[in-house]
């Protein structure tokens, strides 16, 4: 653009009288676009956070339910002979069902609550997993057969449903888990006290359950494999990305090969995460041998997902750092490593931290990987014993938990997968919260 | 210097950890295979654990074909014990698994599994299905005066007068299914040899397997959707198209009976008895095939079969059946084929 096209203040309009204090038309029309721009920005703002508040109140809405269930409380006599007799048998927990199913019966009928049902069809108000529950607390506390016990059971997923409106008589009509004429019973079951709905803290801890009991599923296990898969990113992933990036900006000369190795680093960022999980199968599963669905090889495979993302990071707040520090350090006689590990490092510590978290966030959410090395199905059933079967033995990741629970045939798998995304949310919330306090408390700008 | 030494600690960390992993030896069983299995699979894991001292198995999906190549791949611990399938093994899949030193297979059958035909149940009265409706409203090209014609119904009381006036579409299973083989073989080529269609291909010279490949491809115009995915795809792609139908499991089905409505099917209603009789027209047997090698090697793998075929489980009345799976009367005859260990190469 040239000077002459400019028109200054000092060029006034000929044959006419330009105020200061009225806008001629083209000012006009400038001050008029700026307000349409700032218009347009504002809309913007507003449409995401209109999809933001949808997104969120959709999660809660969806996924709060999850978070109560209905229990059923009993109190159930552990005779001694019947226990033998069912520990006998092959499957073991049908005779604790019968023995549960007789108990409820009679606690009904000492309420003079009436029903023409046997006890089979009654049971239906429980969950399958009643028994189980049985047996094992009989296992762990053989002193206490003889005695009188209370048991809080699970109710089924239908009455459970029921109780959040999800189930109701007409949808039951044709349902061969359960007829209204349960919910009948459920009411009055629920008026003298034996049904209650209360927090579930087994959702948030506990393991996962088979399909014919959603009512049981937990995404604790699963919390407990993604834990141990961040270990391993973290342990591995922020030295060898430090290191990589360090040596890269600080020490590395600038040739064609290292150019060469800048621009793959940067498409490296850009690779969907599937490859990385067929690459995560093809060499640590197929090639070193590592055991499929373990925690730890999710955890590599999402280390070299996570790696160009902290090297990015790294390497940018490194450039951060004022070259005059360097100078100065070098100047008064620090070797080129002390300049580096005992000024620059220091400083662009908050952006490295920053970088690996939010990194670390994205690891934690990722699911594509994880279908290919096996991490997703019914695995997160079994707590680990330890440390190194926290590493080595099968486990699911939360993300792959609740695409797993979406699948379900039962609508009540569907509740738990929102319940799932709130817990996984709240995670991401806190790690992308401490990047911003890291950055705000300790970034200094120069 | 402090992190030079992070470095190489966790570098040997992960070192010494990987290579515990491979001196460490497996004790749980672990499953893969098809997605209509796994539902059965879970259930029995679950119980497994719960009756047992054995850890609970690991069940993951992926598909029939998927499970059956990662079964395949060869023997030791760190490949799978057991493959589930909607379908028998093939016979190039047995070669495979030969090649690779997989060469002692049993055969499980556990059951059978209805293929029912689900519309959204405030929709268009979906109530009577024949298979010769399903194949002239979906087939590609339709034999018509001599000569294959693509198909030119649009609506499905074009195909039947006594079916609803709506346009036809359909959520059928992928390719990728299992299920897809019994669609295609149960429903489309029925349909199509009952209509007399297959006749007339045959008539205007076309030979019998080009016929039969006729019958079973499906239109693509956009009538017919495949879902690759799983039912809870197909729910929500009813949900989204009132007037259509899907394809479902059984159990899917029984699992959400508040909100699909079923067909009957060459006029028998789908059901556990009636599948369980041969009446309903559209069922398969559901395998899981396990490696004889593994058998002794791995804790709890003879144990986890034998408790799956059981009757407290497998039969009637059982948690599978509960949940949908139709009980194979032959079943004493699976038990003690697991018991004496008899592989597929001592059947034949």
């Amino acid at each position: 653009m040239s000077d002459a096209s400019i028109p200054g203040p000092a060029a006034p309009a000929t044959g006419k009288k330009s105020s200061l204090l009225e806008l001629d038309a083209r000012t006009k029309r400038r001050n008029a676009a700026e307000t349409r721009f700032k218009a347009y920005g504002i809309v913007a703002i507003l449409i995401g956070l209109c999809f933001l508040v949808a997104l969120l109140v959709a999660i809660v809405r969806n996924g709060a339910p999850a978070f109560t269930q209905t229990f059923v409380t009993l109190d159930i006599e552990l005779e001694a002979e019947a226990i033998e007799a069912a520990e006998a048998s092959v499957v073991k927990t049908s005779q604790y069902r019968d023995m549960i199913r007789a108990e409820l019966m009679g606690r009904m009928a000492a309420e003079g609550i009436e029903t023409d049902m046997d006890a089979n069809t009654l049971g239906q108000i429980l969950s399958s997993s009643e028994a189980g529950q049985m047996r094992d607390f009989v296992l762990e506390n053989p002193d206490r057969i003889g005695e009188t016990v209370t048991f809080n059971f699970l109710a089924s997923s239908r009455v459970d449903g029921y109780s959040k409106g999800r189930v109701t008589r007409e949808s039951l009509e044709r349902d061969p888990n359960l007829s209204p004429a349960h919910l009948d019973l459920v009411d009055q079951l629920e008026e003298a006290g034996i049904i209650e709905r209360t927090f579930n803290w087994s959702f948030v801890f506990g393991a996962d359950a088979s399909d014919s009991r959603p009512e049981q599923a937990g995404i604790g296990v699963a919390m407990i494999g993604s834990f141990f898969m961040m270990l391993v990113v973290l342990a591995l992933a922020l030295p060898i990305g430090v290191a990589a990036s360090i040596y890269l900006e600080e020490f590395a000369p600038q040739n064609r090969f290292t150019d060469f190795i800048e621009v793959n680093i940067s498409n490296l960022a850009a690779v969907p995460s599937i490859v990385f999980g067929i690459l995560g199968l093809a060499v640590f599963i197929q090639l070193v041998g590592l055991p499929q669905s373990a925690p730890i090889v999710g955890g590599l495979t999402l280390t070299l997902m996570t790696l160009p993302t902290i090297v990015i990071s790294t390497r940018a707040s490194l450039k951060a750092v004022p070259p005059s520090i360097r100078a100065a350090a070098l100047g008064v006689g620090a070797s080129k490593m002390q300049s580096v590990f005992h000024h620059v490092l220091p400083l662009a510590l908050p952006g490295i931290l920053t970088g690996t978290i939010i990194g670390l966030a994205q690891a934690l959410g990722e699911t594509a990987p994880l279908l290919l090395i096996g991490m997703v199905g019914f695995i997160a059933s079994n707590y680990p014993e330890g440390v190194a079967s926290g590493f080595l033995d099968p486990n699911s990741a939360m993300p792959a938990q609740i695409y797993e629970w979406a699948k379900r045939a039962d609508p009540a798998f569907y509740e738990r997968a929102w319940g799932g995304i709130i817990i996984l949310l709240l995670f991401l919330m806190t790690m992308n919260l401490i990047a911003i306090l890291l950055r705000r408390r300790f970034e200094r700008r120069w | 210097m402090s992190f030079a030494k992070l470095t190489a600690s966790s570098l040997a960390i992960a070192a010494v950890s990987a290579s515990a992993a491979v001196a460490q030896s497996r004790d749980n069983v672990q499953v893969a295979g098809s997605s209509t299995v796994l539902p059965y699979a879970s259930i029995v894991a679950e119980a497994f654990g719960e009756n047992t001292d054995y850890p609970t198995p690991v069940v993951e999906s992926g598909g029939s074909s998927a499970g059956l190549a990662r079964f395949c791949e060869g023997v030791g611990e760190n490949t799978i014990d057991i493959a589930n399938a909607s379908r028998a093994i093939r016979e190039s899949e047995i070669e495979t698994c030969a090649e690779n030193g997989v060469e002692e297979i049993i055969e499980v059958r556990i059951g059978y599994d209805g293929i029912v035909f689900a519309s959204q149940i405030d929709g268009p009265e979906f109530n009577e299905f024949q298979q010769t409706q399903w194949y002239n409203a979906l087939a590609a090209e339709i034999p018509m005066d001599g000569e294959m014609v693509a198909n030119p119904n649009t609506t499905w009381a074009e195909v039947d007068e006594s079916l609803p006036e709506v346009e036809i579409l359909t959520f059928i299973p992928g390719t990728r299914h299992g299920t897809r083989e019994v669609f295609e073989e149960n429903v489309l080529l029925v349909g199509c040899e009952e209509s007399g269609a297959f006749d007339q291909m045959v008539e205007m010279g076309m030979s019998e397997d080009d016929a039969e490949a006729a019958c079973i491809s499906v239109r693509t115009d956009g009538a017919s959707v495949d879902i690759d995915g799983d039912y809870t795809e197909t729910l929500a792609r009813l949900d989204a198209n009132p007037d259509a139908v899907g394809v479902f499991g059984l159990a899917f089905y029984e699992n959400n009976t508040d909100t699909l409505k079923v067909a009957t099917m060459g006029g028998v209603e789908p059901s556990t008895e009636t599948i369980a009789s041969g009446e309903y027209p559209v069922s398969r047997p559901l395998f899981f095939y396990i490696k004889a090698a593994h058998l002794g090697v791995i804790p709890g793998l003879k144990e986890y079969a034998q408790f799956f075929v059981s009757d407290e489980i497998a039969g009637p009345g059982g948690p599978l059946a509960n949940y949908g799976l139709v009980p194979d009367p032959e079943l004493a005859a699976t038990q003690e084929k697991i018991a004496n260990e008899t592989t597929m190469s001592e059947e034949m």
